[in-house]
């Protein structure tokens, strides 16, 4: 299964990457932008037997390495493999 | 006393807190290696700064999990004498020893200047040495020391003195022009609940000589000389008392 992790900083959090972006943004004329967040993506291959037990796996993986929850929220989405045999 | 330095791969004033403890303090500082288990008996660890596994994911993120953090974890909920570093404070935050996380600096540049830091609190292992509202001259180097925690544990920390250390100006006065990095409340260095475990980005072994350019870091490390001392000495003590009042009148 291909999973795909989106972390982001945490509502609130202060986020200077972020507020740079959007300041550049509105610099450049872009001035119906807001609430910038720069995060972070992450793609992985997983075995897992079904996608309910990916999930479980991925929470964990976010937990305790991916992402640091003090100042991260993340979203994730699973793919099922492409055909073993096809093209990757 | 005896003191360990953790040496992760990318580890970079690992040197330079062994020569401030055994060349300047005349303590018996040993390398710990990431890869081993063993603490050796001492009796304060310490990470040191640096760039510990490129600082890959997150600052401190892959560290927490190297084998000797197990014991390092083990040794700090005995009560051992934990001191974290710039990258050892960062660390310490992702192995959960410390409350708070650091983030990327408020003007997204890597810093590497001389700072003002005010002790806040003289009751801890890591500060007795020095004086309430002292102001320390250090150097700092980092790009992620912007300190965040949630907003009720911060004020649970302050409520118990567990903030150490605020950057000031150099009369001690808080200004937002005299925070390097845009920490919350200013915070340079915390302790855990219990104040054995202590983090600060500021870097206390690059200021140990005059020709460093400053000796503030040696309170740090006097404080926690001067903490051991007392305590084995209170240890002694009480094992005396007790070994008299056994004794038949």
């Amino acid at each position: 299964m291909l999973v795909k992790v989106f972390v982001t900083p945490r509502k609130g959090i202060l986020d200077p990457q972020g507020r740079a972006v959007e300041q550049s943004l509105k610099s450049l004329g872009f001035d119906g932008a807001g609430a910038v967040r720069v995060g972070r993506y992450i793609v992985l291959e997983l075995d897992a037997p079904s996608i309910e037990q990916a999930r479980e796996t991925v929470r964990q993986m976010c937990g305790q390495l991916l992402t640091n929850p003090n100042i991260e929220d993340y979203t994730f989405e699973i793919e099922s493999a492409p055909n073993e045999d096809g093209p990757r | 006393m005896k003191w360990g330095v953790v040496r992760f791969p990318g580890s970079l004033d690992d040197t330079d807190a062994l020569w401030a403890l055994n060349h300047v303090m005349g303590q018996e500082a040993r390398a710990l290696w990431h890869k081993d288990e063993d603490l050796a008996g001492v009796q304060c660890v310490v990470l040191p700064g640096g760039f510990s596994y490129g600082d890959y994911l997150r600052c401190g993120a892959i560290a927490r999990f190297a084998p000797i953090m197990k014991s390092v974890v083990r040794f700090a909920n005995d009560g051992g004498l934990v001191l974290g570093i710039c990258n050892g404070f960062q660390i310490l935050c992702e192995a959960h020893l410390l409350p708070g996380a650091l983030m990327r600096n408020r003007s997204l540049s890597f810093i590497c200047e001389l700072v003002n830091v005010r002790i806040e609190n003289t009751a801890t292992p890591f500060t007795c040495a020095a004086r309430q509202g002292e102001v320390l001259r250090l150097p700092i180097k980092h790009g992620e020391g912007l300190y965040v925690a949630p907003a009720d544990e911060l004020r649970a920390m302050e409520e118990r003195g567990q903030v150490l250390l605020r950057y000031t100006d150099a009369a001690g006065r808080e200004r937002d022009d005299a925070n390097p990095n845009g920490s919350t409340r200013a915070i340079a260095g915390v302790a855990n609940a219990t104040f054995n475990v202590f983090g600060l980005m500021p870097h206390p072994e690059h200021a140990v000589e005059a020709a460093l350019g400053g000796e503030d870091g040696l309170k740090i490390f006097r404080s926690i000389v001067m903490s051991v001392e007392q305590a084995s000495a209170a240890a002694s003590a009480a094992r005396s008392s007790a070994a008299s009042s056994k004794t038949p009148a």
